[in-house]
């Protein structure tokens, strides 16, 4: 099954939310993969000692243009929904916007004197790793199991994320237990993210701007027909309007984490907050069992 | 020569509009017929590439020089193959006409 932590507005706690759930799980000796998808600033790795397995290069095609068997008639020009074919008729200037190419392929559909011909370009990589830990390795010789850790990483420049979030879901499989860590935001790197997925898990805190994004990603989780579920992190920061939001529109609040300055130690140096709380291993324990029930 | 200004609005006493690819309105001032034309821009809603569409909007009119309050880092590599000059204005709320004035002086 494949669970996408989520958000919609930035900094709520996605990747503390996710990196707390592998590790309660895989301390458990479950089949779980952790997939980092918010592939513009990966760091759900930097959570773990870890050793990197293999690696994978994730390539668009964009469209190579020859000037000698192009007629300037536009056709290619008019197909490109994002404006990334640039063309002067009367100049005779024709050129692509590696940046704002799409890969969609309609320009090369679109041409009929064979002046179009595709290029790849690289637009980041998708990483394997394996944890070092024997207590959070999973390797169980009976069962063949391990704990993984995939992270995808967009090359600094590139146009868009998307390709390189699909890679990385594609290499974490569905094996076991999936879980996403979702980039932020709700254009399509949210969405991409969370259409993978069998059950999403919103983390929202109690402001103003939580709510608002956290709004924004319940109509989209809805209009996606996915289950989902919600949990608010620096509980007792704010106003309890995310909580009457959650009363009226019945969504269930799965966990509360409270503003507590020592968890946003550990977090900040890098730590599992599961590993050096009792008291959030077992809210995070409590958390993924009721995740797992809802899947089954 | 056909110079484009980025424009809030269509009349002379609009302001310069500090975005180029998502202006409102492109101005285009012909400096021997003392021509102005305003056109709304085309590409202000545009989901993605308003920029390189601009520039062509622009660029297939015949401007030689171009006035914003800013271009992005694609725009300003176009237009620099396409030999078209590019002029910063910073000054926030300075109204069209005032641009055209200084234009012509600096002719």
């Amino acid at each position: 099954m494949i669970v996408a932590i989520a958000s919609g507005k930035g900094g709520t706690g996605k990747t503390f939310v996710s990196t707390n759930l592998f590790y309660v799980l895989a301390k458990k000796g479950k089949n779980v993969t952790l997939a980092d998808c918010d592939a513009e600033e990966p760091n759900s790795v930097a959570f773990f000692d870890c050793v990197k397995l293999s690696a994978k290069d994730v390539v668009q095609k964009i469209p190579v243009i020859d000037q000698n068997a192009c007629t300037y008639c536009g056709k290619c020009e008019e197909y490109c929904t994002y404006n990334a074919i640039f063309l002067l008729k009367e100049r005779r200037i024709i050129r692509v916007m590696e940046d704002l190419c799409h890969d969609c392929g309609a320009c090369s559909y679109a041409c009929n004197f064979g002046a179009i011909t595709e290029k790849d370009i690289s637009l980041g990589e998708v990483a394997r790793y394996k944890l070092s830990s024997e207590l959070l390795s999973g390797a169980d010789s009976s069962t063949g199991t391990c704990s993984v850790l995939i992270e995808g990483r967009l090359r600094v420049g590139a146009y868009t994320p998307v390709p390189v979030i699909k890679a990385a879901i594609r290499e974490a499989g569905i094996e076991g237990i999936v879980i996403l860590d979702s980039p932020p935001g709700t254009s399509c790197p949210f969405i991409h993210t969370v259409s993978s997925a069998d059950y999403v898990v919103l983390v929202t805190e109690p402001t103003p701007f939580g709510l608002n994004d956290l709004k924004i990603s319940v109509a989209i989780l809805r209009q996606l027909k996915k289950p989902f579920s919600v949990i608010v992190n620096r509980g007792g920061l704010g106003n309890r309007e995310v909580y009457d939001y959650l009363t009226t529109e019945n969504i269930r609040l799965i966990l509360e984490i409270p503003f507590d300055r020592e968890i946003a130690r550990i977090y900040s140096e890098g730590g599992i907050v599961a590993e050096k709380r009792e008291d959030l291993e077992k809210k995070f324990e409590k958390m993924a069992e009721l995740i797992l029930n809802q899947c089954k | 020569m056909k110079i484009a200004i980025t424009s809030t609005g269509n009349t002379p006493e609009s302001k310069l509009d500090s975005r180029f690819g998502r202006c409102s309105y492109f101005v285009i001032y012909d400096t021997e017929l003392k021509s102005t034309e305003y056109i709304p821009n085309p590409n202000k809603e545009s989901l993605e590439g308003a920029g390189i569409a601009s520039a062509k909007f622009v660029a297939s009119r015949g401007v030689e020089k171009v006035v914003s309050g800013e271009f992005g880092f694609k725009v300003k590599e176009l237009f620099d193959s396409l030999k078209i000059e590019l002029i910063i204005i910073k000054e926030e709320n300075k109204p069209v006409t005032d641009i055209i004035g200084l234009l012509n002086k600096n002719l």
